[in-house]
């Protein structure tokens, strides 16, 4: 190599992206641990629609297929897609939302590092918005659903009735907003099954799973401090703020913490490098806001889960956030001179 | 509905009324524009634009009645800056204005020079020293690589050498990834 | 105890300076033929002073500092100029220059030589000294010494720091030489009226640190202090160890006279002390030859001197595919070892496929901040990246490209393995280009309106010479009558037919 350094660090981009899929595993143990292994073949269809479409795109883009291909980035996307959907959609809505993922939102603006917007958060707003219902339906926790499951994802027998329960989230949101129902946040917890001991019966120990791998990327410094740390602590003031001053129709910081993507967002989606903020100001900028617009659209909007729209919107402020939170350069003055 | 009326009327007189003031108070002398096309344009004043210097070009791109892909000097990045600045498509130099071509100096071989003095009123910048009778010299430091001098030698004693590149102006190239990684020939001594 | 403050960013590569730093500098023998460049400084010409066939004595001027900037070249050894013909230069553009090729006589005669004192010469001549001695900055950057020593300063920093892995020249040449760099920094304050003298030395060289102690001890000099900063690299950056030792940060656009400091090399420091103290102009380096070699140590060479030469003192090992001249970090590959050793070679690194494993394929961006992250100029690098390869140059300077020092650390860490230093190299050359074809082209505007003044105010003078001259005609007629006038003008006709016949 005729370009100086001629050293560098043995590390690479594929050795990166593996890292987040080992950091993903335990809270995929603690899913299938509550929900069974529905997920894994829904991880399964993911990564393979993904990888197909990466070759297809490369193929058609002219670039080198087998180099990119095994740059972990398409099983990185695939993985959080089917995360962050209902275990229990239909194998061609994952198709689709991969193939939206990947095509439209990855490679139609120019291939690995130049997506403005989180390409697994594209798919699923594509997806809640167009099919509402199919995206609602979650399981139950702690049932022998495999093969009900099983059924619903290959075919279109949907009768899901005995195995699906609104998230705690979705729930929640429903109970408060029933004039009928004259209920109290500490009295739906205290009650429902879906509720477990912080968040939703299941879902806490999924997010706890996320939030150990989350640690290990941390230690192994491929996140840093900042995102995860601004999200979390931001969403858990305003949630606090909010249910002192409003107890009954506000709930508290461990339960937003614990529930829905909030983990899982926090670590592993927040912190996409490519469509994310680069410099450290930002970041916690970045964080914030998303972490403030999800608790927003949890506590007054139409979904229960505001974390992908959050991250969609904070993706067009991250050109904006950069230019004014660049760092002080060696030796310049704060008020920049050249 | 007749409040209405009056409301836009109100503002649209009040607007107008702002911007006439404006218009006088602040009123710019000269052509700003022009001066921004100028010093884009390289200030070779070889005419190769059609139009006697680089002035009268830029001035007569502001009127509109030039492209801006007629100056072989300024070669695809000046196209692009003039592009840039006036919001126009940029579009490559006309092929019937001339070709880009590596910036050269003339050179005048003193063994045929009759010190005719045709060619110092040819260049455009003075930068040819001499008088009549008298050995005429370029000063390759001021030359701008025109070629107005070229044609009027009677004893075609002017040509133009391209620069060569020196350490000071040498320039790193652009990276590509090596094919052929670089080794080193060892000589054993 | 001074308080030492830290530079951001920086990276920690495994230093490798156990091999070459084991062993004493070996003088290298003294080759049959040396080709000298006349071109060895960063900046400035040279003037050459000598002809194909002229004899010469060891440290004879072959080269005159041409302008302010300029510094001078010498002869290494006697013999004779067997020729002054263009070579290529051991340079990343493997441009060619005029060099001198120097038969050796073997003799190693020297020129006439005069120590100075430098307490009782005044500062003009002590810098005439230095620039007649041909003294660059040995740290790598060859900007004539002489130039920096023109401000008056209150403390000097001595750049012991050599962080780059695998070299070690100014390791060996702190513990063997240490006297002389004390001397040479003492004159060097001296001549900028410094106060203080701080030597910086990284921690990883505690040998050269207790050396260069003992140095100080031994001339009891107050104000000189040794002092140890945390390995780290770029602490020898100069902005760097300035940062580290004063906390003075320095930007690009300004220098350390400017915050009253200013630093040398230990090398640097050490050929002021031979130039002033011995009349001895810069005419050996140390060079390390490190890596892939059976016998890795330091030489001293002539400059001048084929690299192969050098090479069959440490002699590279069979796989070695590459020499590299300078460090890993900031060094460049030599297409061919016959090229000569000049001022600016610190380090000749043998490397194999196995030792220096070839960097993998470029991969895209991904803008993970790694290189953010190690930047010692707390730039962004990827940013720079982004524009440099679009080539928008104004963005790039907007993200202050110039302030990069190209040390090398943000394409260490990055995961995508892309060449980031050259694209800002190559950024950086196509903006100086720019602004010299603007300054150009202002020059050429400016010569093109005074000619065009210039036309105007010869037509104007001269259609007021004839209307002065129509009006004096007019006048004469009205007074003598037209018949007069006409009559005068054939007389003055009739008397000129007559002289030229």
């Amino acid at each position: 190599m005729a370009y100086a350094p001629h050293i560098s660090q043995p590390v690479s981009v594929r050795a990166v992206m593996l890292k987040v899929l080992a950091a993903l595993v335990p809270g995929i143990v603690a899913y299938v641990w509550f929900f069974g292994p529905a997920i894994l073949v829904q991880i399964a269809i993911a990564s393979l629609t993904a990888l197909a479409a990466e070759a297809l795109m490369l193929r058609l883009r002219g670039k080198p297929v087998l180099l990119f291909v095994t740059d972990g980035s398409a099983l990185v996307t695939a993985w959080l897609v089917a995360l962050t959907f209902p275990p229990i959609v239909p194998w061609w809505l994952t198709v689709t939302a991969i193939l939206i993922a990947i095509v439209i939102a990855k490679h139609l603006y120019g291939g690995l590092g130049q997506n403005p917007f989180n390409p697994a958060m594209v798919a699923f707003c594509a997806m809640i918005v167009a099919y509402p219902q199919l995206m609602s339906q979650w399981p139950r926790a702690e049932m022998n659903t495999f093969e009900p499951m099983l059924r619903a994802i290959f075919s279109s027998d949907r009768q899901l009735d005995a195995i699906v329960m609104a998230t705690p989230l979705d729930a929640l949101r429903t109970i408060l907003r029933d004039p009928e129902q004259r209920a109290t946040i500490a009295g739906i917890l205290g009650s429902h099954a879906t509720f477990g001991n912080i968040g939703g019966r299941g879902w806490e120990w999924v997010a706890a799973g996320y939030l150990v791998g989350g640690l290990w990327l941390l230690q192994q410094r491929v996140i840093t401090w900042h995102v995860p740390v601004a999200f979390a602590v931001t969403l858990a003031v305003i949630a606090t703020g909010f249910n002192i001053a409003n107890p009954e129709r506000f709930v508290g910081a461990n339960f937003h913490l614990f529930t829905g993507g909030a983990m899982l967002g926090a670590f592993f989606i927040a912190t996409d490098p490519v469509s994310g903020s680069t410099t450290p100001l930002g970041k916690i900028i970045f964080a914030a806001g998303a972490a403030l617009l999800t608790w927003i659209i949890r506590s007054f909007g139409a979904y229960p889960d505001g974390m992908a729209f959050a991250i969609l919107l904070m993706n067009l402020f991250v050109p904006l956030i950069d230019m004014h939170t660049q760092p002080r350069v060696f030796g310049h003055r704060r008020k920049s001179e050249t | 509905m007749l409040a209405a009326i009056l409301v836009m009327a109100l503002g649209a007189v009040v607007l107008g009324a702002a911007l006439g003031f404006a218009a006088v108070r602040f009123k710019v002398e000269g052509d700003p524009l022009v001066e921004k096309i100028d010093a884009i344009l390289p200030q070779t004043q070889c005419g190769q634009c059609g139009y006697p210097g680089c002035k009268p070009y830029a001035e007569a791109i502001a009127k509109g009645e030039a492209d801006i892909n007629q100056c072989p000097p300024g070669g695809e990045e000046g196209i692009r800056k003039l592009a840039d600045l006036l919001g126009r498509e940029f579009k490559p130099l006309s092929a019937e204005h001339g070709v880009e071509k590596p910036k050269s100096v003339a050179v005048i071989d003193e063994n045929l020079c009759i010190g005719c003095t045709l060619c110092l009123q040819a260049c455009p910048v003075d930068a040819i020293v001499g008088a009549a009778k008298q050995m005429h010299t370029v000063i390759a430091s001021q030359c701008t690589g025109c070629e107005l001098c070229v044609p009027p030698c009677p004893v075609n004693c002017i040509h133009m050498q391209p620069l060569p590149e020196t350490l000071d102006t040498w320039k790193w190239k652009y990276p590509v990834y090596q094919l052929q990684p670089v080794r080193t020939v060892i000589h054993h001594a | 105890m001074l308080e030492l403050f830290a530079f951001p960013g920086g990276v920690k590569p495994d230093s490798h300076k156990e091999e070459s730093a084991r062993t004493p500098i070996v003088p290298a023998p003294l080759p049959p033929l040396l080709v000298v460049p006349f071109r060895q400084s960063a900046t400035g010409g040279v003037d050459i002073r000598v002809q194909a066939g002229e004899q010469v004595l060891k440290g004879q001027c072959i080269g005159s500092a041409e302008g302010p900037f300029g510094t001078c070249v010498h002869a290494p050894t006697s013999g004779k100029v067997v020729a002054i013909e263009s070579r290529t230069l051991p340079h990343p553009s493997a441009l060619a220059a005029p060099c001198a090729i120097i038969e050796a006589d073997g003799t190693e005669t020297w020129r006439e030589r005069v120590p100075l004192d430098p307490y009782a010469t005044d500062p003009a001549q002590l810098r005439a000294r230095i620039r007649e001695a041909g003294i660059v900055g040995l740290g790598g950057a060859v900007f004539p010494s002489h130039v920096k020593m023109n401000a008056r300063i209150d403390t000097l920093v001595i750049n012991g720091a050599e962080c780059e892995p695998w070299i070690t020249c100014d390791d060996r040449l702190m513990r063997e030489r240490a006297p002389t760099i004390v001397a040479g920094a003492a004159i060097i304050a001296h001549l900028m009226g410094a106060k203080r003298i701080l030597i910086g030395i990284e921690d990883n060289k505690p040998d050269a640190a207790a050396a260069m102690r003992a140095a100080v001890a031994a001339v009891g000099q107050g104000e000189m202090q040794v002092i140890s900063v945390p390995t780290r690299y770029p602490a020898g950056g100069e902005k760097q160890l300035i940062r580290v030792l004063t906390g003075i940060e320095i930007p690009y656009g300004k220098l350390g006279p400017d915050f009253g400091v200013q630093c040398f090399n230990v090398g640097t420091a050490h050929a002021v002390a031979r130039a002033v103290l011995h009349d001895e102009p810069l005419i050996t380096r140390v060079v390390t030859l490190a890596g892939n070699y059976v016998r890795p140590g330091n030489v001293e060479a002539p400059i001048g001197t084929p690299i192969d030469a050098l090479l069959a003192l440490g002699e590279p090992k069979a796989d070695t595919d590459r020499i590299v001249m300078g460090g890993p970090m900031m060094g460049f590959v030599l297409p061919d070892t016959s090229l000569p050793v000049v001022k600016a070679t610190n380090c000749l690194l043998a490397m194999s496929p196995t030792l220096f494993p070839p960097s993998p394929p470029e991969m895209p961006c991904i803008r993970c901040g790694a290189c953010t992250r190690v930047c010692p100029m707390v730039l962004q690098p990827h940013e720079l990246y982004w524009h440099a390869r679009a080539k928008n140059f104004g963005k790039a300077q907007e993200y202050h490209l110039f302030d990069c020092i190209e040390c090398g650390c943000c394409a260490y860490v990055c995961p995508a393995h892309i060449p980031l230093v050259d694209y800002y190299r190559f950024a950086k050359a196509e903006i100086r280009a720019r602004e010299r074809e603007k300054a150009a082209a202002d020059r050429a505007r400016e010569r093109y309106e005074f000619r065009k003044f210039r036309e105007e105010r010869d037509k104007a003078e001269k259609a007021a010479r004839l209307a002065a001259k129509a009006a004096e005609t007019k006048a004469k007629l009205a007074q003598e009558g037209a018949e007069a006038v006409i009559a005068a003008a054939q007389s003055r006709a009739h008397a000129e037919e007559k002289d030229s016949s």
